[in-house]
């Protein structure tokens, strides 16, 4: 076993976590803004508001992530007529298929606000789009964090499926070099520990914001 | 793609039958009163939970048969070491995930819970059968990999693509329901069907 394959090839390596963390980020921010409208759709009263919404949920939820990367892979490029980036292509997928998770989680926040927070909000003549901007989401926020945390977490380890289409994000750097030194064993432990580090740290401050958000409540 | 399906059928149904083994045994470890037994299950799920099944997969392809003796590893080859790579990845990565169902299933209170839990164990059958299909990248010929397969064969990728999610969206239906009734059989009477959370 010969560990100096790691600190030599490091550049490379970083600047695939860099990939990682960016598609990780991005997609966490446009998932959850469209969770957001998708979750609310879901529980409009109007079925041509609502029906759609749950079509697009259970749809996605009951399709493997894969299968929905190599679809905007392909998809997309028929559409538009030209050619787009692995990274854009990729980061579409990711957003449309957290975006149905993320609706869920926004659901559950929702539906978690008591009943009398809806009426109180409604008797004091704010319009419904009022209520939920400054009534009902900033609690459901709350209650929804340690989800969403998760979800994060769910996110950021499903980055290295963008290795499938070619997208040079952690796991697909540490095979290029793998494959370029023959080190498989060295490589894929050390990337094993660099997603362990973030995931773990992340599942600690969700543990320590619970914590805190219930203190004050 | 026929039998794309069978192999995708076997490796979530090994990898399940592995990681519920795992699952009952880590999840069990974690409520004992011993706290060195406890830090074991701990450990394993912590361990294992925060690696993406992506990087399980390519480390018991391509990283663990490189320790192991070289003859062992030529017999590995020859008996189809994707296939059990992808289950030993698919069941280890699963099991950390099981023990912490089975682990709340049995903290909380009576036996209620517990049947409970098991209906929900059940239903991370459908993320396993999803999850399987990253068996393609370490070229387990199951449904993702047959959906491309015959993509490059005739140049449909659109419809190849359309019949694979068919097929998936079909499986995890399926299942759903299969678990639907387990859950509907282990139900304690109206507890479920009122819709009451566990806490009450």
């Amino acid at each position: 076993m010969d560990w100096n394959v790691i600190p030599d090839n490091l550049g490379f390596l970083l600047k695939g976590l860099g990939v990682t963390l960016r598609l990780a980020l991005i997609a966490m921010v446009l998932s959850f803004a469209l969770g957001i409208i998708a979750g609310i759709a879901r529980l409009a009263r109007r079925p041509w508001v609502h029906l759609p919404a749950v079509l697009y949920i259970e749809l996605v939820r009951g399709v493997p992530l894969i299968m929905v990367i190599f679809w905007f892979y392909f998809f997309i490029p028929i559409i538009t007529g030209r050619p787009m980036d692995n990274f854009g292509s990729a980061l579409i997928a990711f957003v449309v298929f957290e975006g149905a998770y993320m609706a869920e989680i926004v659901r559950a926040g929702i539906q978690s606000v008591p009943r009398g927070q809806v009426d109180a909000a409604l008797s004091t003549n704010l319009t419904t789009p009022q209520m939920m901007r400054y009534v009902i989401l900033p609690q459901a926020l709350r209650n929804m964090l340690p989800s969403l945390v998760t979800q994060f977490i769910v996110l950021f380890k499903d980055t290295s499926l963008a290795y499938i289409i070619g997208v040079i994000e952690l796991t697909r750097a540490a095979s290029i070099v793998s494959q370029r030194e023959i080190r498989p064993f060295e490589l894929y432990v050390f990337i094993a520990m660099a997603y362990w580090v973030f995931a773990f740290g992340l599942s600690r401050l969700s543990r320590l914001l619970e914590n805190r958000l219930s203190h004050r409540v | 793609m026929v039998q794309g399906v069978a192999a995708t059928l076997k490796l979530s149904g090994l990898a399940w039958l592995q990681a519920l083994v795992i699952g009952l045994l880590v999840g069990a470890l974690r409520t004992l009163p011993w706290r060195f037994l406890r830090a074991i299950g701990t450990v394993y799920v912590e361990f294992f939970r925060n690696i993406p099944l992506l990087v399980h997969l390519f480390f018991w392809y391509f990283a663990a048969p490189e320790v192991l003796p070289q003859a062992f590893r030529e017999w590995l080859v020859e008996h189809g070491v994707e296939f059990w790579s992808a289950v030993l990845g698919l069941g280890v990565y699963s099991g950390a995930r099981f023990g912490e169902v089975f682990r709340a299933g049995i903290q909380a209170v009576p036996r209620a819970l517990l049947e409970a839990s098991a209906s929900t164990g059940l239903s991370t059958a459908q993320d396993l059968l999803k999850n399987s299909s990253l068996a393609l990248t370490i070229g387990v010929a199951e449904l993702t990999f047959m959906t491309r397969q015959v993509e490059s064969y005739t140049a449909r990728g659109l419809e190849a693509v359309a019949a694979g999610t068919l097929i998936y969206l079909v499986l995890c239906l399926v299942v759903a329901a299969l678990m639907g009734r387990v859950e509907r059989r282990l139900a304690i009477p109206g507890l479920i069907a009122r819709g009451l959370s566990p806490e009450g």
